[in-house]
């Protein structure tokens, strides 16, 4: 493996709540602790890619040189309203049912 | 001779000679499973009305003399990642344990109308994530020729099943090595085709630039007639290649004379076990012999394959498993209050619904990769590891892109070591991470990889080999392997490590 960047980036406690907000993860004590001592070392092994100079290296977002493919626009059957629900958690037989969009804050 | 222990180019033969019936076979494997699956884990739901019915009326059209399809009455295990209407798919996850999917995946679909028998649905790593299958939600699955280790994953189920004769065919997903690397420590064979040559449509997103699926099966001929089932466009999946699909048995029996096989000395590096080294050696000395030649090649990029994979893989994941919110179908969030100490204040109530759903419902690696991903695609961070990612793997398709103007595969090895033992990397992520090595360049690249095996180590344990090709060179890549097991017998090879 290619060496060790000597400044190797760790995430703080708070970088993992961040974090974690954003990717709607409720963690526990336990799991913010052992995940910002992971994502250091993650981010570490990441971090080796600094090493290569891409300056003129066009990003490769898909494998296939790939081009948008088009249709007709043409109505088809699509997925039944019970099918659609038949999964769900909770719904009233026409829409998904969720908390209050706006409202007090959770906190226990 | 027993049923489960033939190979499906046999039972085929078997059936259309009425020599078994389907129903026969079909019971083979079921009670096989019933027999070895308490062990060996490697199926989480096992559909025997649904099989027995279908190899009945496949067993009725066969003597009304209907017109059959190509995989009549043969089992198939599916791994959990694809969606079945008549069953229930999980991905190995709590976030999907009652999830009843409305439509059937496309792959799924084409064995149907192969006349195909779904015995079941086979064990994985949650969400396709992980390379040992202990990150099942469901229990991990233990390897059939050494139940003290790990069969590889994610598709580790799908590999054991094979292994153990509990399918003689299985359907496996491949991100960054999940066909591959279980199909070494596993014994068995196993194919990731190019991107795009297998719908996607229907299989549970975990990232989607770089997931395909894939055959697996003892042999390359097997894998051939499975390909041949699956492959081909699905306008339901728009990154599918429109392309005829070519006739995969054709090739199989033809000679090696000419073909060029890369050999990478950079694979052979410190960290490859040396029984191993050894007999991915003798592999190449064995196509020498079958009239190929071995042209050394670079890939001078390949040591940055697994940081470029972290980072994209867990991106992609990030945004895929946004799906997972507790409203539209998964676990979610009773409403029970937590004390812990950690994440406890919310903007709203629907957002702690979504973070507590999502909290119980993923395991920690799919945790770790969600978050992992989301850091990478923050603002600040973006332009230094996700958009880095995307341009060091230019470099590293480029790479394959030259090679191959010099050879015409790519040989090595498919992990550096053989199975390891259940529990030996848990703790240590980027240890497991790196079992990938060798495997995620060929996803990155898009391109197609066949994993079969070459060997055993002194302590009985499968080694595999892998070749490498271009975009769209299945039919080179399972002729070259088939050319292979005609000159040796380690696929044939049968684990005695577990009771029947």
């Amino acid at each position: 493996m290619p060496a060790q960047d000597n400044a190797e980036p760790t995430l703080t406690r708070e970088d993992v709540v961040k974090v974690a907000m954003l990717a709607r993860l409720a963690l526990s004590d336990a799991e913010l602790s052992s995940l910002t001592d992971e994502l250091s070392q993650i981010v570490g092994l990441v971090s080796q890619l600094s090493e290569l100079n891409t300056d003129d290296v066009e990003p490769l977002a898909h494998p296939l040189d790939s081009q948008n493919v088009f249709r007709e626009d043409n109505p088809a059957p699509s997925l039944k309203t019970a099918d659609a629900l038949r999964c769900a958690p909770r719904h009233d037989g026409e829409c998904f049912l969720v908390p209050a969009v706006l409202g007090e804050s959770g906190s226990a | 001779m027993t049923l489960t222990t033939r190979s499906a180019a046999e039972l085929a033969t078997a059936l259309q000679q009425g020599e078994t019936t389907s129903v026969e076979c079909t019971t083979a494997f079921l009670d096989r499973i019933e027999a070895t699956n308490p062990t060996i884990n490697a199926f989480l739901s096992i559909d025997r009305d649904g099989a027995l019915a279908k190899a009945a009326s496949v067993d009725a059209a066969r003597a009304q003399g209907k017109s059959l399809g190509p995989l009549a009455g043969l089992p198939v295990a599916v791994k959990d990642v694809l969606c079945t209407t008549d069953q229930k798919t999980t991905c190995a996850s709590k976030m999907l344990k009652t999830f009843e999917p409305p439509y059937d995946a496309d792959v799924v679909r084409r064995l149907r109308e192969a006349d195909a028998v779904i015995l079941g649905k086979t064990n994985m790593d949650e969400f396709a994530m992980g390379g040992s299958n202990e990150n099942s939600a469901y229990g991990l699955v233990r390897n059939p020729w050494d139940t003290d280790r790990a069969p590889g994953g994610s598709s580790g189920g799908s590999a054991a099943a094979v292994a153990a004769d509990m399918a003689p065919l299985a359907i496996g997903s491949d991100t960054g090595g999940s066909i591959r690397q279980p199909a070494g420590l596993c014994g068995i064979t196993g194919l990731k085709p190019t991107y795009g040559r297998v719908s996607r449509r229907g299989l549970i997103a975990f990232s989607s630039s770089l997931d395909q699926i894939g055959p697996m099966a003892r042999s390359a001929k097997e894998c051939a007639m499975l390909l041949q089932t699956i492959a081909g466009h699905d306008s339901g999946d728009s990154t599918s290649i429109n392309t005829p699909v070519p006739d995969y048995l054709t090739d199989l029996e033809k000679p090696l004379q000419g073909l060029r096989i890369g050999r990478v000395a950079a694979h052979f590096s410190e960290g490859l076990d040396p029984e191993v080294a050894e007999h991915v050696e003798q592999t190449f000395a064995t196509y020498e012999a079958a009239g190929a030649t071995i042209h050394e090649v670079e890939l001078p990029h390949a040591a940055y394959g697994v940081p470029t994979y972290y980072l994209i893989a867990p991106s992609e994941a990030s945004s895929n498993l946004a799906r997972y919110d507790g409203a539209h179908y998964g676990h979610r969030w009773d409403g029970t209050p937590s004390d812990d100490q950690g994440i406890n204040t919310f903007d709203s109530p629907l957002v702690e619904m979504y973070c507590r759903s999502r909290a119980e419902g993923f395991g920690p690696e799919v945790k770790r990769r969600i978050m992992l991903g989301t850091y990478a695609l923050s603002a600040g961070y973006y332009d230094a590891y996700y958009a880095k990612a995307l341009r060091v793997r230019r470099l590293i398709r480029n790479d394959f892109t030259q090679a191959f103007e010099k050879v015409d595969l790519i040989g090595g090895p498919v992990s550096a070591t053989p199975a390891f033992k259940l529990g030996e990397k848990t703790d240590d992520p980027i240890a497991m991470y790196l079992v990938d090595l060798y495997t995620v360049g060929a996803n990155l690249a898009g391109i197609g990889g066949i994993s079969f095996p070459c060997g055993f180590t002194q302590s009985k344990l499968p080694i595999g080999f892998q070749l490498q090709g271009p975009a769209l060179s299945e039919p080179l890549l399972l002729q070259a392997a088939h050319q292979y097991q005609q000159t040796t017998d380690w696929h044939l090879q049968r684990t005695t490590a577990i009771s029947s």
